[in-house]
């Protein structure tokens, strides 16, 4: 694993998200209530919907144009058979850190 | 050595087969798998939303051609299988011979085609796959078409046409449509939702002949002699297994191919699973028990025990808008016995059937939300007697790990608020209960509790509960969302009596199961929260919708619109300059001129959006809000100033009315209009306040639509001072922000609460007219003010949070 910086946990709204550019495209990275953070393809499957816009609520997002809820943890949307890529993230101190190798491994892939 | 394993038919049934066996036992087979039609596997009952517009074929592909490459699955697709040599254990296709050890049958079924004449005209056509579907996705604007069947397919058909625009029709035989699924009062309930939807529906309507013209279909002939002209006939009767080539091959075939318990047929190396089976008499129309079938055919295939076991089905119907959901048998009988539930003006019917304690059949319409928890119930036999006098509220009334609804009631102090309008507390109702008082027409009688306006009705009923538990019978109300037990009319009352003034208070204190609710609770409450204590409470941008969050409407590709304000209406040469530079300058593909007097800049990337909203402040333009449920627009026509007919100063009149009331939040959006007279060139009539000046004044109306609903505006008042019209405006909106429930536009407030009783506040107590100015007036000293300009200082808030193109690339 290699993790890559991305910014203080501040820069991202409690109960909210921001963008990351990465080479595969958006990833959305979210962060919680409890300040747990995630970070998963900033793609809804359904119509393409923008998930770093919609409203998190416990671990979960709502996307933002036709309200597909996904669960953070698995990227399993619920009620649908659907799924959101995930990718690991994590805090050290107040830093956000991202595996940069998880996601060029899966962008090669 | 791996045996060979042909499977003929890529279907929603074999290719579950082929997943289990190829998750359980990569290795275990070498796998050749033929399909008539020119594609892999799909979701087949998806088809319904890629008609609708709703979904793409691309979606709904369950393996791609990697996939079958991945996992060494041998294709013919296209290619039909046209006979089978059981003793040579060959299978014999269009393209050639393919050896077996063991064989399975997925061939589905075939549409029925009723052999009426002219069933083989061009454009006669069922519904079953992608051809289909693409043949009626043709079916737009100015289309006409007929669709006889008026089943789970047919609607779903119907509803997708017309959604695309197309003049649909549906004829039915029965007298009520999906008899076989719903009851009579569901299916009236389904037929007005697709009425409403534009489609015809024609019950008890028998097909004679189909007409033609040069080799086309051109209409349908009814017994009554009745013609229905159509483009396309989509016949969705129903289906029949599809045996021919089993038959042929000398296999046991009834209605379907027979099967045992482990859905082997007659020849121990042929299988056979999905809707061309017969299994105990008993054939199939929906995936679930295809999926048990799949599931035991793939540990039969590896040599483990497993059987399949028939059981009980639910149905939903896929078209947006008509939520139906039926399980079990339902039809009436000895020793059975109804529960019903009927909500009129929701919309919402409920009707279970229960008998020796147990549920045996569920029907809902409207309200679906309960829907698995009752299937479970059918399923699992459960003994219901327990739970029989709030079963039908569903698992929220059942206790258990839920959290009490009346908790949140019963903790109250006895001095707490309940009645708003008459000023009654809790201690007078419990009063009242202890004296005799023990239902609910007593309480309005003895207290006036709940007599006015009607929104705490809930919460007079549940002190009803709590006071005199299995005494009194809770009528069912419908909370907010899964999240809690409460109705958003409960919600505000508890808001404003208990102080709630912070979300975890509400969270709290109102018992939400959920940590910090979802999408349609969480915006509801901030809302509620920022209205009842404007001071106290600061509004919260993550439980807004993003549009709201963002200040700009998002666009289906994710770029934004930005509509700025144009008071009344007026614009002049600096702002339009204004307009046209920042539309050259961020590339604006589409600049619009609204139907609210004003211009919409459409496509803006989000990363844009503070920098051409500082743009267009520094031309003295400031935000539209039209993406706000707040105050959106106030049209004006040109008034006194330039129109020979102008009373009064209509445009003057409506940019003050504008800049009074810009900001604010409200329960939704708010519009306005004013004419300069009777004319009423700015459409004051169907507006949430409408005012009509006229030559003793000015003729103020309230709760207008003309939106999904349209409605004429009823007359709140008729003043003589541009004040007074101003005046019972601001309050009027101030009273909807303070009572009226999230996402209901003035007209369905007042049409709950009674324009009487409005009336009684805004127009003939004054003190309280004065009270709803101030409080307006108060929240006003916090939201009276451009976001835009708030927003363009935070330009970074609006980037990515980092990018890692460069590093990712490495
Ligand atoms: C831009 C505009 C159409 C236009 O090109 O003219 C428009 C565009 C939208 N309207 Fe509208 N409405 C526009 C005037 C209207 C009008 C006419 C009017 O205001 O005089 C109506 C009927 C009057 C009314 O509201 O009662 C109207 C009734 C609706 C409705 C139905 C509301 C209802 O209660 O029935 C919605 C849906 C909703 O709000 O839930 C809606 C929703 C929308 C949304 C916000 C849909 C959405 O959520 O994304 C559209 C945003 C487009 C975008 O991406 O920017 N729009 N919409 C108009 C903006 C006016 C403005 O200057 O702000
Ligand atoms: C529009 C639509 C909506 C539906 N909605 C729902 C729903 O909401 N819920 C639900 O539970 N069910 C629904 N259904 C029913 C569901 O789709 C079927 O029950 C299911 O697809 C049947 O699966 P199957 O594998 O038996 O057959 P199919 O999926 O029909 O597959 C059979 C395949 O075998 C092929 N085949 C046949 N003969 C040969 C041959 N000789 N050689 C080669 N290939 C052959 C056919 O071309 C076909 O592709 C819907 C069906 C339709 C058409
Ligand atoms: S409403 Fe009357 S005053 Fe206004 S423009 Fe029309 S005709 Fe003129
Ligand atoms: S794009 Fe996400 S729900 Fe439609």
């Amino acid at each position: 694993m290699s993790w890559i910086d991305i910014g203080h946990i501040d820069d991202i709204p409690l109960r909210g998200a921001r963008k990351l550019k990465t080479a595969l495209g958006c990833i959305a990275v979210f962060r919680t209530d409890h300040d747990e953070v995630f970070a998963a393809l900033d793609r809804c499957p359904h119509k393409g919907g923008p998930l770093s816009e919609g409203i998190v609520h416990g671990a979960s997002v709502t996307c933002p144009l036709h309200n597909w809820v996904f669960d953070l943890n698995t990227g399993q949307a619920k009620d649908e058979n659907a799924q959101i890529a995930t990718y690991p993230v994590r805090i050290e101190g107040s830093r956000i850190l991202i595996d940069g190798a998880g996601i060029a491994a899966r962008s090669a892939a | 050595m791996r045996q060979k394993l042909v499977i003929i038919g890529a279907g929603m049934a074999s290719g579950r087969v082929i997943e289990h066996l190829i998750e359980a036992a990569p290795d275990a087979f070498d796998i050749t798998l033929f399909n008539a039609e020119p594609r892999g596997n799909y979701n087949r009952i998806m088809l319904s939303p890629v008609l609708s517009g709703e979904k793409t074929y691309e979606e709904i592909i369950t393996h791609d051609g990697a996939w079958y490459a991945e996992n060494g699955v041998t294709c013919r697709f296209g290619e039909k299988v046209v006979a089978i040599d059981r003793q040579m254990k060959v299978v014999e296709g269009e393209n050639g011979h393919v050896p077996y050890d063991k064989l399975i049958f997925g061939t589905g079924s075939n549409p029925f085609m009723i052999p009426l004449p002219g069933h083989d005209l061009d454009g006669v056509i069922a519904y079953r796959d992608l051809e289909d579907t693409e043949r009626m996705m043709q079916m737009g604007e100015g289309r006409r078409v007929v669709v006889i069947g008026g089943g789970l397919l047919g609607l779903e058909a119907a509803a997708g046409m017309a959604a695309r625009g197309a003049d649909v029709t549906v004829v039915h035989i029965m007298g009520h449509l999906m008899e076989r699924q719903l009851d009579e009062a569901a299916g009236y309930l389904l037929k007005k939702s697709l009425e409403s939807k534009g489609i015809t529906i024609r019950l008890q309507a028998n097909s004679k002949e189909i007409l033609g013209e040069n080799g086309k279909v051109k209409a349908l002939l009814l017994e009554d002699g009745t013609e229905l002209p159509c483009d396309l006939l989509v016949m969705a009767v129903g289906i029949r297994p599809n045996v021919a080539l089993a038959q042929e091959a000398g296999l046991a075939v009834g209605k379907g191919i027979h099967v045992d318990d482990q859905l082997c047929t007659s020849d121990a190396n042929i299988f056979a699973v999905g809707e061309c089976v017969e299994h105990q008499g008993a054939i199939f129309g929906l995936v679930a028990p295809l999926y048990d079938q799949a599931k035991v055919l793939a540990l039969t295939l590896l040599g483990e025990e497993a059987g399949f076991v028939q059981k009980s089905l639910s149905t939903k119907l896929k078209v947006t808008g008509c939520d139906l959901f039926s399980a079990g048998d339902f039809a009436d009988g000895e020793g059975r016995e109804d529960i019903v539930f009927r909500d009129p003006s929701r919309g919402v019917y409920k009707r279970l059937v229960i008998q020796e304690d147990r549920l045996i059949g569920a029907v809902m319409y409207g309200d679906t939300a309960d829907g698995s928890w009752f299937f479970g119930l059918i399923k699992d036999g459960t003994d219901i007697s327990e739970m029989r006098e709030t079963l039908i509220f569903g698992p929220a009334y059942q206790g258990g790990d839920h959290a009490d609804p009346l908790s949140a009631v019963a903790a109250l102090p006895p001095e707490a608020e309940i009645c708003g309008c008459n000023g009654i507390c809790k201690s007078t109702i419990t009063d009242a209960i202890a004296n005799g008082a023990t239902d609910l027409g007593a309480i309005r009688a003895t207290t006036k509790a709940s007599a006015s306006c009607g929104t705490c009705t809930g919460l007079v009923e549940q002190l009803l509960q709590v006071s005199l538990g299995d005494d009194f019978v809770m009528p069912t109300a419908q909370p907010i969302c899964g999240c809690c037990d409460l109705t958003h009319e409960d919600v505000r009352r508890l808001i404003k009596s208990q102080e709630l003034k912070s979300q975890e208070a509400v969270w709290q204190e109102l018992g939400w199961k959920t940590r910090n609710g979802c999408h349609v609770c969480r915006p509801a409450v901030n809302f509620y929260l920022l209205a009842d204590w404007p001071l106290e409470y600061q509004d919260d941008p993550q439980s807004r919708f993003v549009n709201e969050r963002k200040h700009a409407n998002i666009q289906k590709d994710g770029t934004f619109s930005v509509v700025p304000r144009m008071w009344g209406g007026i614009t002049n040469p600096t702002e339009l300059r204004a307009i046209a530079d920042a539309a050259d300058k961020y590339n604006v593909p589409t600049v619009k001129v609204t139907g609210g007097q004003r211009i919409d800049l459409l496509g803006v990337k989000g990363e844009d959006l503070p920098y051409i909203w500082a743009d267009l402040n520094k031309a003295g333009l400031v935000s539209g809000h039209a993406y706000s449920k707040g105050l959106r627009t106030v049209k004006t026509c040109v008034g006194t100033d330039h129109c020979r007919f102008g009373t009064q100063d209509s445009t003057g009149l409506g940019i003050k009315l504008e800049q009074m009331l810009w900001g604010s939040w409200t329960p939704h959006k708010v519009k306005l209009a004013v004419s300069g007279c009777p004319r009423n060139c700015a459409e004051a009539t169907c507006k949430d306040v409408g005012v009509i000046c006229v030559d003793s004044g000015y003729q103020v109306g309230v709760a207008g639509a003309a939106g999904m609903d349209v409605k004429e505006t009823e007359r709140l008042a008729d003043v003589a001072t541009e004040q007074e019209a101003i005046d019972l405006t601001v309050a009027f909106i101030q009273l909807y922000r303070e009572n009226a429930k999230y996402l209901d536009r003035p007209y369905k407030w007042v049409a709950k609460v009674g324009l009487d009783w409005v009336k009684e506040r805004v127009v003939d107590d004054l003190d309280e007219r004065a009270r709803l100015i101030a409080a307006f007036e108060l929240s006003q000293s916090i939201y009276r003010k451009d976001p835009w300009a708030e927003h363009a200082q935070q330009a970074g808030r609006y980037q990515p949070l980092a990018d890692l193109t460069l590093e990712a690339a490495e």
